[in-house]
């Protein structure tokens, strides 16, 4: 619990969520911790499939490698979505906390889905290209690997859009309610999340896949 | 593909001879009818109890007040509930591979290879995720709002989720008793011989799916349990003022958050490789199996202290409370347990010294090892000057904190020869590391949950445990375990390899048969127990203890009446320094009357958790037998009430305060009417939860 004397503004959590009448003292700041927590472990789940992913490139098997199956040109295209996306969601983030109508939010949101949906096309277009190439999970173990971590990323993205989805229909239900905006704070974390694996992913898969 | 045509068909791959029954009629072998037997057991029993709760009518009860609550300490008993029901199949399976080994000598026994080999995987899987996770995450679950002076753990829905994940898991467990068959691979399930090459069966995916439910219900506990102790502390208590229990329950709640991940991933992953032929873990094109030998014990090993470190803390509380001293160098024990937390990431790669690395990587490796046994010697030490001095009483738990030490010891010092890699080079794969880690894991985790379940027993349930059984309990635990265990390092010295279901070495069987013995006290030592809870319950009249405080002791959870009331805390407690309570009471200040109550707002029940559980367990029983429709609703039906739950509102209930009050007062007035007991007769009928220092305080 919180000693009285530091006063909520030195343990503000993005938004002005300690005064509000609707929730228990110190409960957002705890919904928060946990979501890190959260994030945490999600982080090493990437970092995992990344290490297997370095064990694995060189596991070709006499399947396609990366040269001839990953493509920088989409993936450019994908990342700049992706990066627009956190920055659109960003600019969600300042609307909830400063724009008096639901308006601004609601675009950025909308916004931010709309990217989010055209990175998923961007990729399930590129994987499917590749299987369609014969370059399957079934024939490497750098196939595998990549079919493992990439979709996985593609995974998240999708189960962020959905949770955009619901989000938005809360909006419409509940307007902007204590709950809403702290669920709307996670969802921004895990958003932003998403794109720092993805940068991850840009530069160990395909910048290094592409100069091998 | 033929195998892949199944997804489609209503029952997947289930056919007649996924049934033991079918099984056993159609080749009535002696192992056949055994596993027939188990399968009936399960489920005559699924039959008995739901008859039970029909006839009781107890099925709204159950759902009412236990399933759908979110009350910490309901969902830390059930969890218990659930590690004592794992535990018993588990020992029984241990004393049946006990029974085929010392009767396998130059024979082939009782139990067929197979057969035997799914008895040591699911009782190692068993153990490990269906009982000591449970076990020791029930009792964090009760213990550590009360300590910490909180109402509730930080987030009591996904509390619910994690039990009923966890619930799910053992229920499939069970499961593959009765339809079908469990993992030959071990509790570790190394490929590639639980890939689909090897087990084309359903086999590993039992395995698979059972241990991935468990760990994601760990991860999410893990997240839950940090989240509270961070957060949730009541005014005053910093981390320094903990009791040491909560430490050890946070340096286990960090290793959950980071050392399950890998788990989930291995299982993940092998499944990828079983289901759509990807090729980690294969022998061919480009698998790569060490990469799965890593991962699981990367997992592994700091599992080893998720599962020992809540041990050492309730035997820091029992021996403190026992000797009626403050722990001994409290902040070294604090110290030293995160310092074994951050250890236990350094070492994973001791448990496969024999697979290809350099000798250069096991020597840093063995070094790391030995090196966690200096902050465990710290914590052994403070333990005995803990006792030095002090008002010792041997009770149930603190016989069991005894002999801990003592056994554990021992433990440590074959695991410091393990260590060694050339020592490891001889023994490994032999019946001397399955004594080293049962040496470590009895005393070190089932001894402290014992002790932990039978101090903390009066708290929860408002009567103390019978003392006597409780010793009959301790010493068929201690006996038994010397007896079944010592023999195997004598037979892993003498080469015999472990998981192994006949021998050819005469020599071998008086000490087989001495192992076997000791199995059968440990398993009753399971009974006592068992019989020690029955005798506790039909006397529970002259064992109650209202006030709260049967043993004199220091913790806030010890200032509450027990049972303690679902708000746990009538008014949010402020602390000074560590063992507040003991303090408290020295100062004269216990027991005091608020000089205010407030309404108290608590969570609701939710049917989130059991149906997120259930539909957990349906989506991955649709798995096993490749049931396409029943993995989808499963699936949906796991997300289905999470986003629903996050449209409800209202999802709180005010206790008002007059309520509180009401209580409150009942209470306190019994603490000032009841006479104090000396705490030398702490465990005699008048011990109604007032113990008091001998004699000056009481005779004046």
């Amino acid at each position: 619990m919180i000693a009285p004397a530091q006063g909520p503004q030195l343990r503000h959590v993005g938004l002005n969520l300690l005064d509000s009448d609707e929730m228990e003292p110190g409960e957002a700041a705890t919904g928060l911790y946990g979501f890190w927590l959260f994030l945490m472990s999600d982080a090493i789940l990437f970092a995992l499939l990344f290490a297997i992913y370095g064990t694995q490139v060189a596991a070709t098997a006499g399947a396609p490698g990366p040269q001839e199956t990953l493509k920088l040109g989409p993936t450019f295209i994908e990342t700049l979505i992706l990066l627009t996306s956190s920055l659109t969601f960003g600019l969600a983030a300042i609307a909830l906390k400063y724009d008096k109508g639901r308006r601004g939010l609601v675009l950025w949101l909308c916004v931010t889905l709309a990217l989010g949906i055209a990175f998923l096309g961007f990729e399930l277009s590129d994987l499917r290209t590749m299987i369609s190439d014969g370059a399957t999970p079934n024939r490497s173990g750098f196939l595998s690997a990549f079919f493992a971590l990439v979709p996985t990323h593609g995974l998240h993205v999708a189960a962020g859009c959905l949770w955009i989805g619901v989000m938005l229909t809360q909006i419409a239900v509940f307007g902007t309610d204590a709950r809403v905006k702290l669920n709307l704070l996670k969802l921004g974390l895990f958003w932003h999340l998403l794109d720092i694996v993805w940068i991850a992913i840009f530069s160990v898969v395909y910048l290094q896949g592409a100069s091998a | 593909m033929n195998e892949d045509g199944h997804w489609l068909t209503l029952l997947g791959r289930l056919d007649l001879h996924a049934f033991p029954l079918v099984r056993a009629w159609e080749d009535p072998t002696v192992s056949e009818l055994i596993g027939a037997f188990a399968g009936a057991l399960v489920v005559v029993g699924a039959v008995g109890l739901v008859a039970l709760l029909t006839w009781k009518r107890w099925w709204r009860p159950l759902f009412r007040d236990w399933l759908t609550s979110l009350d910490h300490k309901k969902i830390g008993i059930m969890y218990v509930v659930l590690a004592g029901v794992m535990l018993s199949r588990a020992l029984v399976e241990a004393v049946l591979m006990r029974a085929q080994q010392s009767l396998a000598v130059d024979a082939p026994g009782i139990v067929a290879p197979e057969h035997f080999a799914q008895l040591f995987s699911t009782h190692g899987t068993i153990m490990i995720f269906f009982m000591a996770m449970p076990f020791l995450t029930g009792l964090i679950n009760y213990v550590v709002p009360l300590q910490i002076g909180a109402r509730d753990v930080a987030f009591p829905l996904l509390n619910s989720i994690s039990l009923m994940l966890t619930a799910g898991g053992a229920g499939l467990v069970m499961l593959s008793l009765a339809v079908g068959e469990f993992s030959t691979g071990g509790w570790s399930g190394y490929p590639p011989y639980t890939g689909k090459a090897f087990q084309p069966g359903v086999g590993p995916d039992y395995w698979i799916w059972a241990v991935t439910l468990a760990s994601l219900g760990t991860t999410l506990s893990g997240i839950n349990i940090a989240a509270t102790i961070y957060k949730k502390r009541c005014p005053g208590l910093h981390l320094t003022r903990m009791p040491l229990f909560c430490w050890t329950s946070l340096c286990t709640a960090i290793l959950m958050i980071f050392a399950t991940p890998p788990l989930t991933v291995a299982t993940a992953l092998l499944a990828l490789d079983r289901y759509l032929d990807f090729h980690f873990f294969t022998n061919d094109l480009g698998g790569n199996m060490m990469n799965y030998v890593n991962l699981f014990w990367l997992f592994g090993h700091p599992e080893v202290y998720i599962l020992i470190l809540p041990a050492f803390g309730v035997f820091s509380e029992v021996i403190s409370a026992f000797s009626s001293k403050e722990l001994y160098g409290y902040k070294s024990l604090a110290a030293a347990t995160m310092a074994i937390g951050v250890l236990s990431f350094t070492v994973w790669l001791h448990h496969f010294f024999t697979m290809g690395q350099s000798a250069s990587v096991n020597a840093a490796f063995g070094i790391a090892t030995m090196t966690i046994s200096i902050p465990t010697g710290v914590k052994i030490y403070n333990w005995i000057w803990t006792m030095f001095r002090g008002e010792v009483r041997f009770t149930a738990p603190m016989l069991f904190a005894l002999a801990f030490i003592v056994t554990f010891v021992l433990g440590g010092l074959t695991g410091i020869m393990l260590a060694i890699p050339p020592i490891d080079y001889v023994v490994h794969n032999t019946v001397f590391l399955v004594a080293h880690f049962h040496n470590m894991l009895i005393p070190g985790l089932l001894y402290g949950m014992i002790a932990g379940y039978m101090y903390w027993f009066p708290k929860a349930f408002g009567f103390r445990l019978s003392e006597v059984w409780g010793k009959v309990a301790f010493a068929c635990w201690v006996s038994g375990f010397y007896l079944a265990f010592m023999p195997l390092y004598v037979l892993g010295l003498g080469g015999m390899a472990r998981r192994s279901q006949a021998l050819f070495e005469p020599d071998y069987r008086p000490w087989l048969i001495v192992a076997a013995c000791g199995a059968v006290l440990l398993l009753s030592g399971l009974v006592s127990l068992f019989v020690q809870l029955f005798v506790s319950v039909r006397d529970r009249d002259a064992n109650r203890v209202p006030v709260g405080d049967p043993w004199d002791a220091r913790g806030l959870e010890w200032s509450v009446a027990a049972p303690p009331p679902e708000y746990n805390f009538a008014t949010i407690p402020r602390v000074d320094r560590l063992d507040p309570f003991y303090w408290r009471k020295e100062r004269g200040e216990a027991y005091r009357t608020p000089s205010r109550y407030e309404d108290i707002v608590m969570p609701k029940e939710s049917w989130v958790g059991p149906l997120v559980g259930l539909a957990a367990a349906a989506c991955a029983f649709g798995l096993v037998w490749h049931i396409g429709w029943l993995s989808l609703v499963g699936f949906l039906g796991i997300w289905i009430p999470v986003v629903a739950r996050s449209f409800v509102r209202d999802i709180h209930r005010t206790i008002p305060a007059a309520e509180v009050e009401a209580a409150e007062r009942l209470w306190l007035e019994r603490a000032h009417r009841v006479r104090p007991v000396p705490r030398e007769r702490e465990t005699e009928p008048a011990n109604l939860g007032l113990a008091r220092p001998f004699p000056s305080e009481v005779t004046a």
